[in-house]
């Protein structure tokens, strides 16, 4: 290395940035032996600190994806139907976030990302700043946000650090997204103690915009301004880079926030501001959120991607501290800012509309011929990148993997070494599932988020799917989304987990009588340097992209977040799989709740029959073991292809997935929204002998529970038949407030709804009560 | 433009109450930005729900500072419809055109429900007769409990000024108080948001009668306009 030449740039006109690069400053910066040669190469020379910090955060697993990359190749990133060729809008990985069509000149974008580590060690922050980034990835393409939701995994709600992270991060995103007025249409929350001490918090956005409106994050056109837009940059959201605390200035670690601050007030004018210069006709050329890696990531992609190089000038930063230096200002990942290109000789038109909001918007450099991104400092020439080598040139690692032991052992676990339940159990076991935190309501969670605000929600959190109108497009077709990932089933057996977690969340799309459209993902996963977590994550991969392709439900976006790992190890993996869907009609959004006595209910797909991986053996024995349920593409397809055109017919009143907890949890929750109903449920098992507790509890997938009218009975039997879904009636909605049950006419057990429902209903307000924490 | 929706930086409710007022009960209106005049045909004015100025300092307290808060002022002595819906509810509150405070609900949490509640026989166009015993309209809102000395209690009580009451107080208000109206009887303030309760796709319908309620002074000249919906 010493042979090199040193960095030919004038030295920096702060001090403590002209040292020596050593081998220990390069791998405080997380940078490998052999990813520094490569940096050597492409520079010809030493890089400064400052380019050795840019590099370092865009050569990292959240912005380069190096341990994922080739895996990510794998998903489908756009239509195979011939028919629906081109419904892609913006593919994967091109923008800041997908865009698929829903029609009539109309495209929704939307993306998922984590803010897994940040909500850790501060939720409140952590899970509200969250929140801004995955908002501005949305806005920046020029669309207009229109719902939130969030996958939340927690460890064991009955310690006091979790409830603290819990009600942290619920107030957290509740403080953001009601702030800034998107409805939050709930998600999904789990709890395992796997996920002691490393919450995950992923959050995703969705907004419409026009077809021509969708912009793009390319600095092109030689000449054209860069703009910078939103608050001041600040010291905060160095902590990744914990060196640039400790070693740059005489201010201790704990000065610093490690976590961004949001403002969800500045956000909020962001939004509008740029909502507003992006509807001015030609005005901007480009434009990107600084999120991750903040002023380094926007400035280099931008450019990388309009095959252009770009000039900035930090004095004209506007800067919220005094006496930072080039390396904190490009590595700070203060909120709520963006960078915009802007069409030469119109700058007034932009500097107008931030007048209006009153925000900055300061004019820090133009877009070069050429590939270099140049940054000047206090008259100097700070860091002169190919910018391209930034954004495109970080390693690809193939990591060695390794099934791990502990798994195998857990899958051998079968049910003979368990008796079958007692009948009189039937009616404990019930209640410890309903009251298990993970298939409790989730009513103490999204009753703190507005989701009701823009006038468009229709159905409210706590369905199968979350369901708004898309009224702000003026068009009366409703966008349903859900979230989903067991990580039970994906820790016994990562490609049939992640399978589950696809199949389950298009179930549930199916279920709100939504088609499917596309999916983004949140890869969670421990450290990928460990053989065992790269194993997880390739088989969790492979097993979605499978999925995807074979229902044409392509990848439009999503995000990594690796290293997810605590004293006890990694966290089960974590693929977080969000779909949306699209219902055309009012009239086919269907809810999970029966609302009316007399009604049929239906099991579409079979009598469950497996035990392994359930909830079931975790409240009864606290085992997360045995062999995951089977999953069955066909049959999947076969089921929902039914229940989508039942909808579409007019004949479902109410469809609910099962899922946690089986049948019994299932036709519970959907007598739950009613005053006084009940059922009288008669099961026959005929052929086989199940165990009754694989029956009532197991969580066999690719089964529906559907309510439909009497008269509409003997078609959905026929129906079911030509599309070989297997069909149970097992009984009707009654007045009784009681669930009568018979199993192969034994009776089982005579459940009071009302008393269901109460355990239900309070577990977690239980737990979170004030004088219990 | 008949009616005019003021937009401070940070209100979100600004747009579903145009829709509501425009789309819906199709009377002309218009969002107004607060650093703009009021026009000067307004006829009434509707103070939409956000986080104005992102609830710093206290709900409303920097919105009463805005430009427009001078002509509202203004218009409303001169006897026009004002109503603030939420976060508009607490900068009448701030700005002194409605009595009393809003201040964080008792359980502290943000609370986002349909609430039940109780109709007050308040005047004229506000009466059980047109509205009926009971409504159900959404809430949304960490700081909407409201509160007032003995004094102005027992007046806005003794003067019929309550509009709305909780049916289950979920924010721990005084008497139940969900929505008031001052002396005059010209301006109006509630939590509730009648304005997200009024399209087939809502669950039910009962922000209708409350805007129409909240209308009908201004549009009895001309009462086909309204009751054509």
């Amino acid at each position: 290395m010493s042979e090199l030449i040193p960095s030919p740039l004038v030295l920096n006109p702060d001090p403590v940035l002209n040292v020596e690069i050593t081998e220990e400053l390069i791998s405080q910066h997380g940078i490998l032996p052999d990813e520094y040669e490569q940096i050597l190469k492409i520079l010809g020379r030493v890089p400064n600190l400052t380019e050795l910090g840019i590099f370092s955060v865009m050569w990292s697993e959240h912005c380069a994806y190096k341990n994922t990359r080739k895996l990510l190749r794998l998903f489908p990133t756009e239509k195979q139907d011939k028919e629906s060729i081109g419904q892609v809008l913006v593919k994967a990985g091109d923008e800041n976030a997908g865009v698929i069509d829903v029609g009539e000149g109309w495209g929704v974008a939307f993306k998922i990302e984590s803010h897994n580590h940040p909500s850790a060690i501060e939720p409140f922050e952590g899970a509200a700043t969250g929140v801004g980034g995955i908002v501005r990835d949305i806005f920046t393409m020029g669309a207009r946000p229109i719902l939130l939701t969030n996958s939340l995994r927690f460890g064991n709600l009955e310690t006091k650090q979790v409830k603290r992270l819990f009600r942290g991060v619920v107030s957290g995103i509740s403080h953001y997204g009601n702030c800034l007025g998107i409805p939050n249409m709930g998600g999904d929350v789990y709890f395992d103690d796997c996920y002691e001490g490393n919450p995950l918090v992923n959050a995703l956005c969705a907004g419409v915009l026009r077809h021509e409106d969708i912009q793009k994050g390319a600095a092109t056109g030689v000449g054209n301004p860069v703009y910078y837009v939103g608050p001041g940059t600040g010291r905060d959201g160095l902590g990744g880079a914990s060196f640039a605390s400790r070693e740059l200035t005489e201010e201790s670690a704990e000065d610093r926030p490690a976590v961004q601050k949001g403002d969800p007030f500045m956000e909020k004018l962001l939004l509008e501001a740029c909502l507003e210069m992006m509807a001015i006709p030609g005005l901007v050329v480009g434009i990107q959120d600084m999120g991750a890696a903040g002023l380094t990531c926007s400035t280099c992609e931008t450019a990388s991607r309009g095959n252009s190089g770009i000039e900035i000038d930090l004095d004209l930063v506007p800067q919220r501290e005094t006496g930072m230096n080039s390396y904190e200002i490009m590595l700070s990942e203060s909120q709520e800012r963006m960078l915009v290109i802007v069409k030469k000789g119109r700058e007034r038109e932009l500097e107008e509309v931030f007048e209006k909001w009153d925000l900055h918007a300061a004019h820090i450099g133009e877009v070069k011929n050429g590939d270099r991104m140049v940054v000047r400092h206090k008259g100097v020439v700070v860091a002169d990148l190919p910018a391209k080598s930034l954004t495109d040139e970080a390693p690809v690692y193939d990591q060695p993997s390794k099934e791990p032991v502990h798994v195998t052992e857990a899958r051998t676990w079968t049910d003979k070494s368990t008796p079958d339940i007692e009948i009189d159990s039937v009616e404990d076991a019930l209640k410890n599932l309903l009251g298990h935190p993970t298939i409790a309501s989730k009513r103490w969670v999204w009753q703190q988020y507005d989701h009701m605000v823009m006038s468009g929600c229709k159905i409210e959190p706590g369905s199968d799917a979350g369901v708004v109108r898309l009224s702000i497009a003026g068009i009366d077709k409703y966008l349903a989304i859900a979230n989903d990932c067991n990580n039970r089933f994906c820790y016994l057996d990562p490609y049939k987990g992640a399978q589950i977690a696809f199949v389950e969340c298009m179930r549930n799309l199916a279920c709100s009588g939504a088609k499917a459209l596309a999916v983004t993902d949140n890869l969670n996963f421990g450290n990928p340097n460990k053989p065992e977590a790269y194993y997880m994550l390739k088989e969790c991969v492979k097993g979605l992209a499978d999925a995807c392709a074979f229902f044409d439900v392509p990848v439009v976006g999503g995000n990594v977040s690796l290293y997810n790992e605590h004293g006890n190890g990694a966290i089960d993996p974590t693929p977080v799989v969000s779909m949306v869907g699209l219902i055309d009609t009012q009239e086919q959004v269907t809810r999970s709740q029966i609302e009316e006595p007399g009604l049929a209910i239906v099991l579409l797909g079979g009598l469950p029959n497996e035990l392994g991986g359930s909830y079931y053996l975790q409240t009864q024995f606290n085992k997360k073991e045995g062999k995951v349920p089977e999953v069955n593409l066909e049959n999947e397809k076969n089921l929902q292809d039914l229940l989508l055109s039942q909808i579409e017919q007019g004949r479902i009143r109410a469809a609910h997935d099962l899922a946690e907890g089986g049948l019994l949890v299932g036709l519970s929750e959907m007598l739950f929204s009613g005053t006084n109903l009940g059922a009288k449920i008669s099961i026959s098992s005929n052929e086989n002998a199940i165990r009754l507790d694989a029956l009532l509890f197991g969580e066999s997938q690719g089964r529906v529970l559907v309510a439909v009218s009497s008269a509409d009975l003997d078609d959905l039997r026929k129906t079911s038949d030509l599309a070989a879904v297997s069909y149970h009636l097992l009984g009707k909605s009654d007045e009784t407030g009681k669930i009568e049950l018979e199993v192969d006419e034994q009776k089982i057990s005579s459940l009071d709804v009302g008393d269901l429902k109460s355990v239900w209903a309070n577990a977690i307000p239980n737990h979170m009560e004030p004088t219990k924490n | 433009m008949r009616v005019a929706i003021l937009q401070f930086p940070g209100s979100n409710c600004d747009w579903d109450s145009e829709h509501a007022v425009a789309d819906i009960l199709d009377v002309p209106a218009a969002r107004i930005w607060h650093k703009d005049k009021l026009p000067s045909e307004t006829e009434a004015v509707i103070v939409p729900g956000g986080f104005s100025f992102g609830d710093y300092l206290r709900c409303g307290a920097i919105a009463r500072f805005s430009p427009i808060m001078n002509d509202l002022k203004e218009f409303s002595e001169k006897g026009g419809q004002v109503l603030g819906i939420c976060n508009g509810f607490q900068i009448l509150c701030e700005s002194g055109l409605l009595p009393g405070a809003l201040i964080r609900n008792e359980c502290i949490d943000f609370r986002c429900l349909n609430q039940e509640l109780k109709v007050e026989d308040s005047n004229e166009y506000f009466n059980t007769k047109i509205l009926g015993k009971k409504l159900v309209l959404p809430i949304a809102h960490g700081e909407g409990n409201f509160r007032a000395d003995e004094a102005t209690l027992s007046s806005l009580e003794e003067n019929d000024q309550i509009l709305l009451r909780y049916e289950s107080n979920p924010n721990g208000s005084m008497n139940d108080i969900a929505g008031i109206r001052n002396s005059t009887g010209n301006v109006y303030g509630m939590m509730p948001h009648p304005e997200r309760s009024v399209a087939p796709h809502h669950p039910c319908l009962d922000g209708l009668p409350v805007l129409k309620a909240f209308l009908a002074p201004l549009l009895t000249s001309r009462p086909t306009e309204i009751s054509s919906s």
